[in-house]
């Protein structure tokens, strides 16, 4: 009988010590069909019983220790070969990822989004009109007749006249959405009224086309406490300023009465405009409570209805808010503006993410 | 309107400082523009006297001089200008200070060789004017080493308020003074000229030819001679009031009745008697009447002007402006003094026809207190006799008075109830007769009297805005607007947000919006079908911007034009805005439309770069259609799109006989028309087409069945002719037992040699997801059948071998 002992001491060196190529061979010569100790195994039948059991526990144990070195052993040989594999595997990380296309937002989109996001937690609903309105609508109705001197200011761009010699216009303010839901639904009324207007005057600080935001609230005990409370919370909102300073001045437009503009503090210091407490003020729009004879044009009765309207250029805001310098550049497409100055498609302002990006 | 701060002291007994007078002008609605205080920006520069001036030695041209100005030893200071000479009082700028017309901060320096401590300075080096023939001359008197500001009569502070078109009283220093001393300011002086009668018959009597229906053109016009006038320049106080206002004084005449329209908005016309013929008729124009005007131009004028005319012809445009043969000069000592009302409406229509903005239309347009007529005369004739001398004639007069007296009611709860402010009944009353209001407290109600130079007081609500200017806009609380709902009312109309949808979705796929006019040029807008003449502008800014928009993609076309031309071929834009049929209402409505030129997206190591396709446009349009709320799994798709897209590559999706949207590559010669050097595709959506959805009863999913068994993927390669449309194949395809086939999608098109003459090959992917049970191979091989016998039976083809 061989020294088992040392038989299984040698056979866990060459375990050790094989290689992938040799790994194999060496567990079929020992562990295969007629491998070294599976022959020993079958020979323990033909020692006397009384030896058959410690042979019997000798051998298996010799058995199971060499399966589990060969497993092991392959183990580290194969983590070996990866590494080795993985070390010649690197890629170039400075290469660019291959990127989606990335849209933007218009920054007057983005601007109205912003609007209704704060005017909707005040009650108002988004209203519409046409752009091509009637002179009664844009005008008239407004308390501003044919020879007011508020219509030369307006430079209004005219259609052909019809066979009565009526013109239509397009529309210079969002006002006449103002006429048009008052004429159509009966108080209460709390809309914002975001659009295209026009007006034939182009040169630095004018575009032909632009967009205006007008508001509305009739019913029956709104005044200009309301008006005030109203557009501060806008302003402060909007320009993302706790304590924006805010005044109203007395001023004048014929749809409004009494009249006010609205300016917001400002600093001016250095050469650079910031928004907020400072020396300065800037207007930012008008806004009023609706003339009584606005409210008789439109079939509401001015001794049971009142309430107020504002209006504000809503590139003029988008040009304080995000600091863009030229109004002319909304309009020419130009792919380096819209990039530089637009929103992310995803970024859909709401009163949780805060208004400010 | 502009004023200096002392001009206005001339009616307000304040001590108030300047910035507290500003404050309180924009808070009563009379906005200031600038304030310019030229004794601050002007203080380092005094007078000085030139004590000595010699020639250069090294340059023809300068002078070296020295300079008394008031300090213990003249300076040196060398001065290029020709009538820098010995003995003259100028303006010195010395060294440290600053020159606002050239932008230069001085320092010692040396010209030629000659030190030079300083400079004379020119009205342009002042920042005055634009004149620099020579230095300011000051006068002989002047007291040298005090401030230049002062010595030119320009320190005073200079306020320019922007008036409102309803403030025609404030066009006037006085009425300004007035709504100051009723906010608070100071005390209205009072200011009443005399009221001269004249001690002889005007030999010019006014006259006024109009017919009936143009009475109004000027209801009242009053005048009067003056003989043995002199009208040499006007006193020092006259010429610096006008100076600081920006008028440069001209003679006492013309200067006394600038004075007068600004300081108590009471335009007025001095006519030299000598040179009238007969008397002064205010009448209409004859068509094509000329006149040689004030400003040196030549107007034509039409039968709706209202002139002033003597024997010989029009002398003068009512309310607008004199004529220069009639105008005086210093040689004149007999006028004709001009007071006239004029018709608003009917003078602003004149000044912009003829296209004058004088100082006199500024006022009759707005409208002048009616009651001027008489008491503008006798301030005029006090102001005349006063610093021209002379005599005075007996007023002679033409027209009535209109009548401008009229009640107005306030009841003193509207006051709050309106303007959010309570102020007492008493207080109501006191800034209403502060203004000139002549009210009388009716317990309840104030009843009042509107002032003659308030003509824009109409109704109870100016009187309430009246109260609260001069209270206070800051004074009224503010109160929060709250929403009358708990749960949220949805800003935005369903229309409104599939826009808003389509928007975010179209920048998701890498578009970028832009917005563009909604104006175009004729000539492109013809290239995408414009055809209604009623869309023309009448008054368009340029023939490039003459239509409305029948399409935006011309607009997003240009633009990608430009892009390119700035060296940005490859883009992407889209606009969600109006596109316009007619001029009725409901023909203007909202589209998506975007474009890709040039490639699709940037130059990649890892992918082949390839022009943007119609297949681009395809998927565009239907993100814009999902975001949208389309049912796009049911849309038919056609070959039909408009004629300015690819007639073969081009393609439009209906929902039944609607068209949602069409797609494709822009038609080669549109591209050309439009100078577009690149490859273009472009989508339409028409947003307003899209229907709203089923409006849900609950916010509740249907419920989710998730098959445990596992789908299975089974391919099909079809050898089709070519003109098979590839849809066809997926439709009979996905008709056949509806329950297992999952998804049908096509994964290649072939149409190389292998497949034959006409002929192409399309290869799709079929799902199948077993509900009931695991699929046997034959269940499996039974649905292969129907498969390939449903897309033989449809399209002709056969299963590629």
């Amino acid at each position: 009988m061989v020294d088992l002992d040392q038989f299984r001491a040698d056979l866990l060196a060459q375990v050790a010590t094989a290689d992938s190529s040799t790994l194999e061979s060496l567990r079929v010569s020992v562990l295969g069909k007629s491998g070294t100790v599976t022959e020993m195994v079958k020979g323990i039948g033909r020692l006397p019983p009384a030896e058959r059991r410690d042979a019997g526990k000798t051998l298996n144990k010799i058995k199971n220790d060499l399966t589990k070195a060969i497993a092991s052993r392959l183990k580290f040989l194969e983590a070996a070969i990866l590494d080795v594999g993985l070390s010649e595997d690197k890629i170039d990380l400075t290469l660019p990822a291959r990127a989606a296309m990335e849209g933007r937002i218009h920054p007057i989109s983005q601007t109205v989004d912003e609007m209704v996001a704060i005017f909707c937690e005040m009650g108002f609903t988004v209203a519409e009109g046409p752009h091509i309105e009637s002179d009664f609508n844009n005008f008239t109705a407004l308390n501003i007749p044919p020879e007011h001197p508020a219509r030369q200011d307006h430079d209004t761009f005219y259609l052909p006249p019809d066979e009565y010699g009526d013109r239509q216009v397009l529309r210079t303010h969002t006002s006449p959405v103002q006429i048009r839901t008052m004429v159509s639904t009966q108080p209460p009324i709390r809309i914002i009224v975001p659009g295209r207007t026009f007006r034939a005057d182009h040169d630095a600080t004018h575009s032909p086309m632009f967009h205006q935001v007008e508001g509305l609230v009739i019913d029956e005990t709104t005044h200009m406490g309301h008006l005030k409370g109203c557009l501060i919370e806008f302003c402060r909102a909007f320009f993302d300023v706790e304590s924006l300073p805010v005044r109203f001045r007395p001023s004048y437009f014929p749809f409004t009465e009494p009249s006010a503009e609205v300016d917001i503090g400002c600093s001016r210091e250095g050469g650079r405009l910031t928004i907020g407490a400072g020396a300065d003020w800037l207007e930012i729009l008008g806004c009023g409570m609706v003339n009584p004879h606005v409210l008789k044009n439109c079939g509401i009765d001015p001794n049971k209805y009142q309430g107020f309207a504002f209006g504000m250029g809503i590139e003029r805001a988008a040009m304080l808010k995000y600091g863009i310098p030229d109004l002319r550049t909304f309009y020419e497409s130009d792919i380096r503006w819209l990039k530089h100055y637009g929103f992310m498609a995803l970024d859909m302002p709401n009163v949780a993410d805060g208004l400010v990006r | 309107m502009r004023f200096t701060f002392d001009w206005l002291k001339e009616h307000l007994d304040t001590q108030q400082p300047l910035a507290a007078v500003v404050e309180k002008l924009s808070m009563i609605g009379l906005e200031v523009e600038t304030v310019e205080d030229r004794s601050k920006a002007l203080a380092p520069l005094r007078t000085a006297h030139v004590v000595s001036a010699r020639q250069h030695p090294d340059a023809d041209r300068l002078q070296v001089c020295m300079i008394d100005c008031g300090e213990d030893d003249p300076v040196q200071v060398v001065c290029g200008a020709p009538n820098a000479r010995a003995g003259m009082k100028a303006v010195f700028a010395p060294v440290g200070s600053y020159i606002p017309g050239i932008d230069v901060t001085l320092k010692t320096s040396k010209i030629r060789g000659q030190e030079s401590n300083g400079m004379l300075l020119s009205e342009r080096e002042m920042g005055l004017s634009e004149d620099h023939e020579g230095i300011v001359e000051l006068l002989d008197s002047t007291e040298v080493g005090t401030s230049a500001a002062a010595a030119l009569g320009i320190a005073d502070p200079v306020i320019e308020i922007g008036l409102t078109p309803n403030r025609q009283d404030c066009a006037g220093i006085r009425g300004i003074a007035r709504d100051l001393s009723a906010a608070g300011l100071g005390t209205l002086k009072s200011v009443q000229a005399p009221e001269i009668d004249g001690g002889f018959e005007s030999p010019i009597k006014w006259q006024r030819d109009f017919s009936t229906g143009s009475q109004d053109a000027c209801p009242l016009v009053v005048g009067r001679y003056f003989r043995g006038v002199t009208n040499g320049p006007s006193p020092r106080w006259l010429q610096d009031r006008l100076r600081a206002i920006g008028f440069r004084p001209i003679s006492a005449l013309v200067d006394i009745t600038n004075y007068v329209t600004f300081d108590l908005a009471r335009p007025l016309h001095v006519f030299d008697a000598a040179t009238l013929a007969g008397n002064l008729t205010m009448r209409l124009a004859r068509q094509g009447e000329k006149l040689n005007a004030l400003d040196g131009k030549e107007y034509t004028l039409d039968d709706t002007i209202t002139v002033i005319a003597d024997k010989i012809g029009v002398q003068a445009i009512g309310g607008v402006m004199g004529g220069t043969s009639t105008g005086v000069d210093v040689e004149t000592t007999e006028i004709f003094l001009e007071v006239a009302l004029f018709d608003p409406v009917r003078t602003a229509t004149s000044g912009r026809k003829l296209g004058i903005l004088s100082d006199a239309r500024y006022r009759f347009e707005r409208g002048v207190d009616p009651e001027s007529a008489y008491w503008g005369a006798h301030a005029a004739t006090q102001l005349i006799l006063d610093i021209c001398g002379g005599e005075a004639s007996k007023l002679t007069v033409a027209g009535d008075m209109p009548s401008w007296q009229r009640e107005v009611v306030l009841r003193k709860s509207r006051v709050l109830e309106l303007g959010g402010l309570d102020v007492s009944g008493d207080e109501q009353v006191g800034i209403l007769s502060d203004l000139g209001f002549q009210p009388v407290d009716e317990g309840e109600k104030i009843r009042t009297t509107v002032p003659s130079w308030r003509q824009d007081i109409d109704g109870e609500a100016d009187l309430v805005e009246e109260v609260l200017r001069i209270s206070g806009y800051d004074q009224i609380p503010v109160i929060p607007l709250t929403r009358k709902h708990t749960v949220a009312v949805r800003a935005w109309s369903s229309s409104q947000r599939r826009e808003s949808a389509a928007r975010r979705a179209l920048a998701a796929r890498g578009l970028t919006e832009a917005v563009t006019f909604s104006f175009m040029k004729r000539k492109t807008a013809d290239l995408f079908g414009f055809s209604n003449e009623r869309l023309v502008i009448d008054n368009p800014i340029s023939t490039d911007l003459d239509v409305m928009r029948p399409s935006v993609l011309p607009n997003l076309l240009d633009a990608a034009r430009r892009n390119a031309d700035r060296g940005y071929t490859d883009v992407g834009l889209f606009e969600i805005g109006p596109k316009y049929t007619g001029d009725a209402d409901g023909q203007q409505v909202t589209v998506a439309a975007g474009i890709r030129a040039g490639n699709y997206g940037a130059r990649h190591w890892c992918n082949a770069v390839r022009p943007a396709d119609a297949w681009d446009a395809k998927a565009d349009a239907l993100a814009a259609l999902e975001a949208s709320g389309a049912p796009v799994n049911n849309l038919q798709i056609t070959d039909d799109a408009p004629p300015w897209f690819h007639p073969g590559r081009s393609g439009c999706f209906h929902l039944g006989a609607t068209i949602l949207a069409s797609f494709g590559d822009i038609h080669p010669k549109v591209l050309r028309e439009m100078d577009l050097g690149t490859n273009a595709v472009g989508f339409v959506v028409n947003l307003h087409n899209v229907p709203d959805g089923k409006k849900k009863s609950s916010s509740t999913r249907p419920f989710l069945e998730l098959s445990p068994f596992q789908a299975v993927h089974r391919d099909f390669a079809f050898v089709v002719a070519t003109d098979v449309a590839a849809g066809d194949i997926v439709r009979a395809a996905s008709s056949v037992d509806r329950e297992i086939v999952a998804d049908v999608s096509v994964f290649d098109v072939y149409d190389g040699e292998h497949v034959g003459e006409d002929k192409k090959s399309i290869a799709i992917s079929v799902t199948l997801q077993p509900v009931k049970a695991t699929l046997t191979d034959e269940e499996i091989s039974v649905v292969e059948k129907k498969i390939t016998d449903a897309v033989q039976k449809r399209t002709g083809g056969i299963l590629r071998g």
